[in-house]
């Protein structure tokens, strides 16, 4: 038995570490967070350099045709530098959308874009509050052209095109909905940027006008096509929330040991430890939960949707729990700008929602283990 | 990434599964695999003796506490060997509980401590299950605080004599022999004046007394020790230096993998697959689903923590200390599993007969004994501090009696 990845896998994780430590320093994420910039290009740029936008695209498409495994383990260190671009919109939900459902033609147009860093993507699914929903799509498609309003949009303001979930039916089934390319420099696109609570992060309204748009994949089968690439990006998510939460765990044990109180390190106050042991746990259980689900996806295997709902449930928590208990740590230097521990929390509690809240992937989870238990 | 075996282990699998298929006592792998919690028991049968027979037929084969080498009744394999044979084994696995001390921490103590002679005489028959191993370190005022211990052991010529009293000591009833932490010299500072020893479980003034516990059960004895004679040659270690060979103890209890600690929630899962309640089925009320998928996560969590751990067995490592979360998450889960489970039935709930309360009363029973888990083996709180100071390497509490004589600690709280 080998579950754990690979020593060559493990020395991309420490390429990665190394390269964000030098160019993505909380210095830099700073920058996007004080509004200086919506994202931070240079950092955009040196990924596509090392190879890591098109890690999972295969060289026939411009990328490294290295595998899941490997953009696992970047995207845990994407989540422990907090890096401040639009990667999980680009590759997880953009690049995988594209890969499950477009033509040869659309695959040869955006992935090599994507991973050149040329081309930044993201997904419009969500109208408003809500989970993920057929229903609640309400842009309808007609005649090669998008109408309504989509919100939130993860990197909205910055990307430049997005795979839209659009009504094409009005059966009430799933099959009313099907998926677009659209290019969102193009016209009939209005784009607005929204506050949000993690401002490393852009979010935006996009209001499609008459906008022109490209079916991806066939008519009718846009639902299946989301679920399987929140999926993909749940379990690739979940990585970069581990990577967030012990990087938390760290900065809290850390502060623990060097902080002074009663004349003790706070770190030896039981009351502080045992809030770290705890931690400690959360974060191991939603590191293994994410090695299945790491499984579950490289190996394409019948497991992924079950794997998928646990590791987002068990990391969306552990990083939450975490990002708070680090600035409980900290007592109130915790609670000032100054200290990085906010940016955890922000980060923490938006990447809780973004692919569909907890809730969501708690009943997701146990329809899928009642499937597997009546099968 | 994959949970295949290696070509070797492969082979150590098939080799294992035949020989087990071949000699389990299968009359009573039905009732194994259905006595998932609790006290495992056999109807019709003396469980004390198909557990000795299995273990024997087991040790005859060269089955036995695989990991042992094999002078000493093992059979000298990896550690990942061993993991593979718990999972062959299954539920005859259950059949070992009154070995696992033992086999898990007296043996491996006496291997470290004990003269040669010792180990070729004592280690066989423990492997082999004909002689039973007991372990007797906790105290009524040494718990979570063992060196606290007051048992004292005086030199009184070729012989130590042993006066006090051991408590939540498992199998001392059945138990043949013991190893038995003891104070030699109150004077010091508690940690060092501690002696290990191992001694006879029959020696005249050993006292066994049953301890009914919070859940009527009776699971661990007090042992009372009255003028109890111990040859000097019994003595495991030097003189007052019995703290760190219970560490050696300790750590053994640790270092086993796989056995894994019952968390309730297969069972919780199925109970709210065909439970009905008043506006249908129990596993489409969104509150029970909530809950189940937080309980879900945890239980997938720690089997492939477990999984992690046994991969770096399978490579030759040594697991990381991730496993160490095991028994707190567990323990406090199982607790609250029960609980739900009981939530669910309304006022019903509280019945315990099992001709009236739901899927025989399994879920009343885990609720009894759950306070019990949470304890053993370390505290919650224990447990906590010992991931806090060994993986995350934080400062140890200050100790006020660390450099006190034993005997100048206060003995009581409130005067």
């Amino acid at each position: 038995m080998n579950f754990d990845f690979s020593d060559e896998q493990k020395q991309m994780r420490d390429e990665a570490r190394k390269f964000l430590s030098e160019q993505c320093p909380p210095k830099a994420v700073r920058e996007v967070l004080d509004g200086k910039a919506p994202y931070d290009k240079a950092l955009w740029k040196g990924l596509a350099e090392m190879g890591f936008l098109g890690v999972a695209i295969p060289e026939q498409f411009g990328g490294a045709g290295a595998g899941h495994l490997e953009l696992c383990v970047i995207a845990e260190e994407m989540g422990r530098a907090l890096a401040p671009v639009p990667f999980s919109s680009t590759v997880y939900l953009a690049a995988e959308a594209i890969l499950i459902a477009g033509s040869d033609a659309q695959k040869q147009k955006w992935l090599p874009k994507i991973a050149s860093g040329d081309a930044i993507g993201t997904l419009a699914l969500f109208e408003g509050k809500g989970n993920p929903s057929p229903k609640a799509v309400k842009v309808t498609a007609n005649g090669g052209v998008l109408n309504g309003v989509k919100k939130p949009v993860a990197d909205g303001a910055i990307a430049d095109f997005a795979v839209v979930a659009a009504r094409t039916g009005s059966s009430g089934r799933e099959s009313d909905i099907s998926l677009f390319i659209v290019d969102l420099k193009a016209g009939g696109v209005e784009v607005k940027s929204l506050t949000n609570i993690d401002l490393t992060r852009g979010q935006a309204e996009i209001t499609f006008k008459d906008a022109k748009a490209e079916p991806l994949g066939p008519a009718g089968e846009g639902w299946s096509v989301i679920t399987q690439v929140l999926d993909r990006a749940a379990v690739l998510t979940a990585f970069e929330q581990v990577g967030g939460a012990d990087r938390a765990l760290e900065m809290g044990r850390d502060y623990a040991l060097d902080r002074i109180a009663f004349g003790r390190p706070i770190g030896s106050f039981q009351a502080v430890k045992h809030m770290l042991a705890d931690m400690y746990v959360s974060a191991t259980l939603a590191r293994s939960n994410c090695y299945y689900g790491a499984w579950a996806l490289s190996t394409n295997a019948g497991e992924l949707p079950e794997a998928a709902a646990a590791a987002r449930i068990s990391a969306t928590q552990a990083f939450q729990h975490c990002a708070k208990n680090n600035i409980q740590v900290h007592g109130g230097m915790g609670f000032t700008w100054e200290f990085d521990c906010h940016m955890y929390y922000r980060r923490a509690n938006a990447v809780a929602l973004g692919l569909g809240s907890l809730s969501y992937w708690e009943d997701a989870l146990i329809d899928r283990m009642r499937k597997k238990n009546a099968a | 990434m994959n949970f295949d075996d290696t070509p070797q282990e492969a082979a150590f699998r098939a080799e294992a599964k035949a020989w087990i298929a071949a000699n389990a006592p299968r009359q009573y792998e039905d009732e194994l695999r259905k006595a998932s919690l609790g006290r495992v028991a056999l109807k019709g049968a003396n469980i004390l003796e198909v557990a000795k027979a299995w273990q024997k037929k087991k040790a005859d084969a060269g089955w036995a506490c695989l990991h042992w080498p094999k002078e000493y009744g093992g059979r000298g394999s990896s550690p990942i060997e061993r993991v593979i044979w718990q999972q062959e084994e299954g539920p005859f696995g259950r059949l070992s509980s009154m070995f696992i001390i033992g086999h898990g921490m007296c043996g491996p103590t006496m291997m470290a401590f004990a003269g040669e002679e010792q180990k070729r005489k004592y280690l066989p028959p423990l492997a082999s299950g004909e002689k039973i191993w007991c372990q007797l370190f906790s105290e009524p005022a040494g718990g979570s605080d063992v060196a606290g211990l007051r048992t004292r052991a005086e030199k009184s010529g070729d012989e130590w004599v042993i006066n006090g009293q051991k408590i939540w000591t498992s199998g001392a009833h059945y138990s043949d022999y013991g190893i038995l932490l003891t104070r030699t010299d109150p004077d010091v500072a508690k940690h060092k004046g501690l002696t290990m020893f191992f001694l006879d479980m029959k020696s005249p003034g050993v006292e066994v007394r049953p301890i009914k516990q919070a859940n009527g059960a009776s699971d661990f004895n007090e042992v009372y020790f009255t003028d109890v004679r111990i040859p000097v040659s019994q003595r495991l270690g030097n003189v007052n230096d019995g703290w760190n060979v219970s560490l050696t103890t300790l750590m053994n209890e640790r270092m086993s993998i796989g056995a894994g600690v019952a968390n309730g929630f297969p069972e919780l899962f199925d109970f709210c697959n065909s439970l009905m309640l008043e506006d249908g089925p129990a596993i489409e009320n969104r509150a029970v689903r909530s809950k189940l998928a937080n309980w879900a996560v945890k239980a997938s969590g720690l089997k492939y923590t477990s999984m992690r751990a046994i991969s770096a067995l399978s490579r030759g490592e040594r697991p990381g200390p991730e496993n160490s979360i095991g028994k707190l998450v567990a323990g406090s889960m199982i607790q609250d599993v029960a609980t739900c489970a009981l939530d669910l039935q309304g006022a019903a709930g509280a019945l315990s007969g099992p001709e009236d309360a739901e899927v025989a009363g399994k879920f009343q029973a885990m609720l009894l004994r759950a306070p019990g888990t949470r304890v053993e083996g370390g505290t919650d709180e224990i447990m906590r501090n010992i991931i806090a100071e060994r993986v995350l390497g934080l400062p140890g509490d200050i100790r006020v009696d660390k450099d006190v004589p034993f005997n100048k600690i206060p003995t009581k709280g409130r005067a």
